[in-house]
């Protein structure tokens, strides 16, 4: 494990990001870099500008200034479909599935950038459509059983459970093959046992070679998960360190009021 | 030249209705962000209410402003009515549901209620009597009748009486907090469930005033009137940047100018190839056209801030 | 999917259920024709036009859950262009064309989807990146503008012959056989209206087969992900913009074909049958039948070609019987059925009157193997 704050390779280097929304400065210059094979953790109080970093990175938003190098190549940001392309995908804050698809459709959309069948190849549906088709049928149920849901394949994303939810996004995530999955507060609203276990497929998801970025309120799980943590305060990073230093860091004690971290 | 100023008074009289229509659409969804598509029949309701009000009196020798405030004082409270039912039944149930529900609701409503007049006042062009002297004004140069200039006055009166209500009183204040954040205004003791019935009443007398002054500008009513108007109606507040008030008075009162130039000059600017029978485009190429460059419409920046 | 689904139930039974249909559908004509009067096999084929119609706009609506009022507008150039380009019309403005163009069916059906698609293209392109209720107002108008653009592009060079429309239009014909008088085989009169009932039967099988296709793939997968969340359809990699204008062109060219095919059949094309209340009932019959729903879009499409005729034949006398007169003219009664369904099914049923089964298959569906899952997640 690379519980060193030295980066051995890069994979995403954000650069002087700058974003306000009508006179409000939500983020002021925010520069971090996730190396290859991390865990990294984005945490800060609440309304700090984690979910708008966030949502600059994965394209949802543009950037008023600043830039992102990723894998090696300069990111589109402001078009989440070219960011997903280049191998960023994300999970949402408040669930976002599909809600009238199955699970396993909703994992089969998530294949959508990495198959190509056309309006002419789905309607003869050819060959090359049906080996695609089942290939994307395929990994969606390994994917399922990979974050454990497959027992709820044909049902409604809607009727899944809560942490079904949670974990049926993650494999959705991944049916983009990404290189940096993005979790947006995942463990929001799990009990002990369902952030445990939460715990466990980051790190098995990690262990599979993709770069995780998260942000989360569990100040214990990501400081328990992560190889480094950036802190944002007032929308500037206040911290970027391995958890033990962030953790007794002045700066970050005193944006938290000493109250969380303690 | 003075083909020109006339056809600038004539857009600024089609403008100020339109403007009045295109409050109503902006109100609403300033409130509750969704086209209320039934607005345009509401028009048409009070069209033709007042239609019935103006023709049963236009026998009895009361002079024609007084009968024309007697319609207008019947089609009002029939058009609130209106307002608050089609909010009720067609919107209210669906708030939470997928967006396109509503808007199929709207559709459905719009389409019984054109059914329903045209049973009740038949399918015919109906001819609005004339309630004011048609001796002309002469004005720089153009034309203007005394039921134009009403028309002008009374658009005008009436929505300065909307800012002052929007801007000076509580309920306009809970109107204005509704449509920056319903969840907080709520949580401050406003009955957003109220307030938006309110929209609806007040946007739907506005209609009632425009349905009177169209078929009298036109001095014809007729039970599908209501769909053009409201398109162009619509089309104002988006230029003029849909939530925003005095940009729907702004975009209807343009909207007008376009449509009225352009209606009188088209036959000019293209030799004579088309005609003042496409004066119904022009709307439609200012909705495409605003679309495209200026989603947020021409005082797009205020929108935040609604109603 | 009909098909995979087909797998789990006994073939010999899904064989001759298959067998059964298409025998009730090639007899259809004779057995209407018999019981009931030529003229309702011509409403029969008008049932087969709508569902062509229906099943163009439910892939906008329905899958993609972009609201388009003015889809009429895309059956009018489709039937437009069949007309200027199989019709004497065209040497009237153009005399070097003499006598007119008159282009066989399988050259124009093809143009007018493609151009349908592209007036599609043209029309979705500035709204699609916008608000769904934006899209809707945009082609309510466009519905009207097309109607206006018909009524007075006689002049100054007479395309459309204005409100009169255009008349003498060819009958469909394919490989020297008319479709427009009565075909002798082999001592069988075939009156004209049963040959287009076999051909729009034809072409409507044909949409419900790219319908069922393009549901089952990875672009309707796309459209339906749009419908429900447009925002993480995006996170998930889709190009919404593109597959919008895909959904917006696809479902333009049905009413593009479907426009043609109605061209050829009444020989006769106006504006008057292309009003904003014929894009209105081609929305119901989505919407009532079940949004997104195939089976249920086309059951909608029967209903409501088959109730209004129903109203024609039934509700005066009824009303007569009632009241002494009639009180509401069946047109009225009709359009106010409809403007009422519109609002019922929203309120109460807004899946429709047939909806998928999707919410069946969730209780029963649980022990599908990983084999049979592509096709078992829809039905």
């Amino acid at each position: 494990m690379a519980r060193e704050a030295s980066v051995s390779e890069v994979l995403l280097d954000a650069r002087g990001i700058a974003k306000s929304f009508g006179g409000v400065q939500a983020l002021r210059d925010v520069s971090l870099t996730i190396g290859r094979g991390e865990i990294y953790g984005l945490i800060g109080p609440n309304g700090a500008g984690k979910t708008t970093f966030f949502n600059v990175l994965t394209g949802l938003y543009s950037a008023d200034s600043g830039e992102v190098q990723f894998d090696g190549a300069r990111l589109d940001i402001g078009l989440p479909h070219l960011v997903t392309r280049q191998g960023i995908a994300r999970t949402f804050q408040n669930i976002r599935l599909f809600a009238n698809m199955s699970a396993l459709e909703n994992v089969m959309v998530g294949r959508h950038l990495r198959s190509h069948a056309s309006v002419i190849g789905a309607v003869l549906r050819n060959r090359a459509t049906r080996r695609e088709e089942a290939d994307i049928v395929d990994r969606a149920h390994r994917l399922l059983r990979y974050v454990g849901v497959d027992a709820r394949a044909n049902d409604l994303a809607r009727h899944l459970s809560y942490g079904d939810q949670r974990r049926l996004e993650i494999a959705r995530a991944l049916a983009t093959e990404p290189k940096l999955l993005a979790l947006d507060e995942p463990a929001a609203g799990m009990n002990a046992t369902e952030t445990a276990s939460l715990r466990q497929l980051v790190e098995s998801i990690r262990a599979d070679g993709v770069t995780v970025l998260l942000i989360e309120h569990d100040v214990k799980l990501v400081m328990g998960l992560c190889d480094r943590v950036a802190v944002l305060d007032y929308g500037e990073k206040i911290a970027e360190d391995v958890p033990d230093r962030v953790q007794r860091d002045p700066k970050v004690v005193e944006a938290y009021l000493g109250g969380a971290l303690a | 030249m003075d083909t020109f100023i006339q056809q600038i008074v004539n857009g600024l009289v089609l403008g100020s209705i339109y403007a009045l229509v295109a409050l109503g659409y902006t109100m609403v969804y300033g409130i509750l962000g969704l086209i209320n598509f039934a607005h345009g029949e509401v028009v048409m309701v009070g069209a033709l209410t007042a239609l019935s009000i103006v023709k049963a009196l236009s026998g009895s020798g009361l002079p024609g402003p007084v009968i024309a405030l007697l319609g207008l004082m019947g089609a009002i409270p029939v058009c609130m009515a209106l307002g608050f039912t089609i909010e009720r039944v067609a919107y209210r149930p669906l708030r939470n549901a997928p967006r396109l529900a509503p808007l199929i609701t709207a559709i459905g409503v719009s389409i019984v209620l054109q059914q329903v007049m045209m049973l009740g006042w038949g399918s015919t062009y109906l001819s609005f009597p004339a309630l004011f002297s048609e001796t002309p004004h002469s004005l720089m140069g153009a034309h203007i009748n005394d039921l134009q200039i009403m028309i002008v006055c009374v658009a005008g009166a009436t929505m300065a009486g909307l800012i002052l209500l929007v801007q000076k009183t509580r309920i306009g204040r809970a109107m204005r907090a509704a449509a920056e954040n319903p969840a907080m205004a709520s949580l401050m003791g406003v009955n957003v469930d109220r307030i938006i019935s309110f929209t609806f009443v007040v946007g739907s007398a506005l209609a009632a005033v425009a349905g009177l002054m169209v078929s009298a500008n036109y001095s014809i009513a007729h039970y599908s009137m209501g769909f053009m108007l409201g398109l162009k109606a619509f089309t104002a507040a988006v230029l003029g940047g849909i939530g925003n008030l005095a940009g729907a008075m702004l975009g209807g009162v343009l909207l007008g100018l376009i449509e009225s130039l352009g209606s009188g000059y088209i036959s000019d600017l293209t030799g004579g190839v088309l005609g003042s029978n496409y004066r119904d485009v022009f709307a439609f190429f200012v909705l495409i056209l605003v679309l495209v460059l200026r989603p947020s419409g021409l005082m797009g920046e205020q929108v935040s801030e609604r109603a | 999917m009909t098909t995979l689904e087909g797998k789990r139930r006994d073939p010999r039974v899904a064989l001759a259920g298959t067998l059964l249909l298409a025998v009730a559908l090639a007899l259809a004509p004779f057995a209407v024709g018999a019981g009931a009067g030529i003229a309702w096999v011509r409403v029969i084929d008008f049932a087969l036009l709508y569902i062509m119609l229906a099943l163009g706009l439910n892939i906008v609506v329905g899958f993609a859950g972009l609201l388009d009022l003015g889809y009429i507008a895309f059956y009018a150039v489709g039937a437009y262009l069949y007309a200027l380009l199989s019709s004497p019309h065209l040497a009237g403005a153009f005399p070097s064309l003499a006598p007119g163009l008159h282009w066989p069916i399988w050259a124009i059906l093809p143009l007018g989807a493609l151009v349908a698609g592209a007036f599609g293209v043209i029309l979705g392109a500035p709204t699609l990146r916008l608000r769904g209720d934006y899209l809707a107002i945009v082609t309510l108008g466009f519905g009207e503008i097309i109607r206006i653009f018909m009524n007075n592009l006689n002049r100054p060079v007479n395309l459309t012959n204005g409100p009169q429309g255009i008349t003498q239009i060819d009958p469909i014909g394919i490989g020297g056989v008319s479709f427009g008088r009565t075909l002798d085989v082999f001592g069988i009169g075939l009156p004209s209206v049963y040959l287009y009932y076999y051909l729009f039967l034809g072409a409507t099988l044909l949409v419900v087969f790219v319908s069922i296709r393009l549901e089952d793939s990875r672009i309707g997968r796309a459209w339906v992900a749009i419908r429900e969340d447009e925002i993480a359809a995006k996170a998930c990699g889709i190009n919404t913009r593109n597959i919008k204008l895909l959904a917006f062109a696809m479902g333009a060219s049905f009413g593009g074909v479907a426009g043609g095919l109605f061209a050829g059949f009444q020989q006769f094309v106006s504006p008057e049958s292309f009003t904003l209340m014929e894009s209105v009932m081609v929305l119901c019959m989505v919407v009532l039948g079940g949004m997104g729903h195939i089976p249920g879009v086309i059951f909608g499409g029967i209903l409501l070609t088959l109730l209004p005729e129903a109203l024609r034949y039934g509700a005066g006398p009824v009303q007569t019987a009632l009241f002494g007169k009639v009180l509401v003219p069946p047109e009225s009664l009709r359009m106010l059925l409809f403007g009422l369904a519109l609002i019922l099914v929203m309120l109460y049923r807004p899946a429709g009157l047939w909806p998928s089964a999707i919410r069946r298959r969730e209780f029963a569906g649980a022990g599908n193997s990983p084999e049979n899952g592509a096709g078992s997640e829809r039905e």
